[in-house]
């Protein structure tokens, strides 16, 4: 009988549960398959006037890599910019860019006026990289352990909080494992 | 008139929507477009979400018409095409994805909250036609008799 009358309440308390995970939830965001996969294969050019591309040999070493794929005509890309710059100089990060369609010209005034957090930038003119990547909108912030597998992907940009809860907890387990 | 032209304009814009997709390179073998065109309708736009890459104008879904276009020229069947894409961006990106345990729980959770309403609700009726129907027992009898007889004297008093 006690168990009865509670029973209204129970029901309330579930599905209040069941809503306020929900809230939390992303449904526009694509789940990615990439988790726990090799970093694909690719090869790319640096951004015209510089010397340094980026091709999957340097994720493979070992350490843990971030590779962000940007955009200049990405308004989030210039938000995220303090917080790239932040996970720049956390030590033992290497930092890389995929610069995605862009137009270099762009490319050097967006890096030139921000800073460039980045150790070396791989120009994806056309995008096709991105997609062997599961890229499907930018920014896109991928982190890869030392054996060149990636772990985590995160979409849209880093704001402060994502920087403190999800990149600084889960580089220093990598660091820790590695 | 301007005004009417302004509505029509408005109501058969989205239709030319309907156009994206041809406005590429197109294969030159028309059979192998009918393929891509085909599979184009069944993959998803990542970014529009709710069409698929043949009706999207978005700049990704361009790109994914023309690895589709550049699939089948390279001798790829239909299948290898999707699974080129679902390698990538998951069973996501197909608009009819397959039947796996995830979905199961989808198409039969429905049918699992009917049954249980169902089954409540049978339960809660029978119980109450059982209630209703249980005869006054002989002391409950009794102390109706009382209340009625009470109320009587009562409407009898002036």
């Amino acid at each position: 009988m006690r168990l009865k009358s509670l029973l209204p309440l129970l029901i309330f308390l579930g599905l209040a549960a069941v809503l306020w995970v929900g809230l939390g939830l992303k449904p526009r965001e694509v789940p990615t398959v990439m988790i726990g996969r090799a970093v694909p294969e690719f090869d790319l050019p640096p951004l015209d006037g510089r010397t340094q591309g980026l091709a999957s040999a340097a994720l493979r070493v070992p350490g843990v890599k971030i590779v962000n794929v940007f955009a200049s005509w990405c308004v989030p890309c210039r938000v995220e910019h303090p917080q790239l710059s932040a996970l720049k100089n956390l030590p033992g990060i290497a930092l890389y860019g995929i610069n995605y369609k862009d137009n270099v010209a762009d490319a050097r005034a967006f890096l030139d006026g921000l800073g460039d957090p980045f150790a070396a930038i791989g120009y994806d003119r056309s995008g096709r990289v991105s997609i062997d990547w599961g890229v499907y909108g930018v920014p896109e912030t991928y982190v890869v352990d030392g054996d060149g597998k990636i772990v985590y992907r995160h979409v849209g940009p880093i704001s402060d909080d994502d920087l403190k809860t999800k990149f600084t907890p889960l580089i220093e387990r990598l660091r820790e494992g590695a | 008139m301007r005004r009417l032209a302004l509505i029509l304009a408005v109501i058969f814009y989205p239709l030319m929507a309907l156009a994206v997709g041809v406005d590429e390179a197109r294969l030159s073998d028309p059979a192998l477009e009918a393929r891509a065109r085909e599979l184009m309708k069944e993959l998803r736009c990542l970014v529009c979400q709710n069409q698929s890459i043949d009706e999207s104008d978005a700049d990704l879904a361009k790109d994914l018409r023309h690895i589709v276009r550049e699939r089948i020229v390279a001798g790829d069947s239909d299948a290898a095409v999707r699974r080129f894409l679902v390698d990538r961006y998951g069973d996501w990106v197909l608009l009819d994805p397959p039947m796996n345990a995830r979905m199961m729980v989808l198409w039969l959770a429905p049918l699992g909250l009917v049954v249980v309403a169902a089954t409540t609700l049978i339960v809660v009726l029978r119980r109450r036609r059982r209630e209703a129907a249980a005869p006054l027992t002989a002391e409950e009898e009794k102390r109706l008799q009382a209340i009625l007889n009470a109320t009587d004297e009562e409407a009898k008093r002036p």
